[in-house]
């Protein structure tokens, strides 16, 4: 019974993922992309708690969530820090944050 | 007994993250949008994660006490890290000059 429902609650995170990527690869600024790129971050840790319940090694599983938390945090304040050091192109001037390109 | 509460705080979870996807996905401008992914995210997670531990606390060794607290250690983490991240987020915007949303304004 517990099985099915890590099963199915992992793949409801894994939808809910593909949603948020939406935002990501559509988003209009540059910060839509960053905040929806945290948030799959996010999601990625809970993920790996749901396969290593499935797997049956919690144990080893949370060691890799700790990593991956870590990792996601520092990418985070590094892009903002960046972004904040050198703005992206149509977020200079105008203001609004029209269609920022790479 | 245990599962079943173990069960409850991780469907609240991922119910917290679909309205966080959802919020991500429908308003309108970057600050509102951070507004809904930001709590919504941090409190979804930490409950999900509280699950977990909780789950994993049936077999009560010592192994999986030192699990759970490893478990508990990424919740302390996310409710610390995940509000930084979306200060940092908008103190950037802030400081390029992203104007907020107003009423009546429409924007994609």
């Amino acid at each position: 019974m517990m099985t099915d429902f890590m099963l199915y609650g992992g793949v409801a995170i894994l939808l809910l993922m593909l949603a948020a990527l939406y935002r990501l690869v559509g988003g209009p600024t540059v910060f839509d992309r960053l905040v929806s790129a945290n948030m799959i971050g996010t999601k990625t840790t809970v993920l790996l708690l749901f396969i290593g319940v499935l797997y049956d090694h919690l144990d080893m599983f949370v060691d890799i969530a700790i990593a991956y938390t870590l990792l996601n945090f520092i990418t985070t304040l590094a892009a903002a820090k960046y972004f904040q050091r050198r703005p992206p192109a149509a977020s200079r001037g105008e203001g609004a944050g029209g269609e920022v390109g790479p | 007994m245990i599962d079943w509460l173990a069960a409850a705080l991780i469907a609240a979870g991922i119910l917290f993250f679909a309205f966080g996807v959802l919020g991500l996905l429908r308003f309108p401008d970057f600050y509102t949008r951070l507004h809904a992914a930001g709590k919504s995210d941090s409190l979804g997670s930490v409950l999900i994660v509280a699950g977990f531990a909780l789950y994993n606390l049936k077999t009560l060794s010592p192994g999986a006490v030192l699990v759970s607290l490893k478990i508990g250690l990424i919740a302390l983490f996310i409710f610390i890290a995940s509000p930084t991240a979306t200060h940092a987020f908008t103190q950037t915007a802030m400081a390029l000059g992203i104007k907020p949303w107003r009423k009546g304004e429409d924007r994609k």
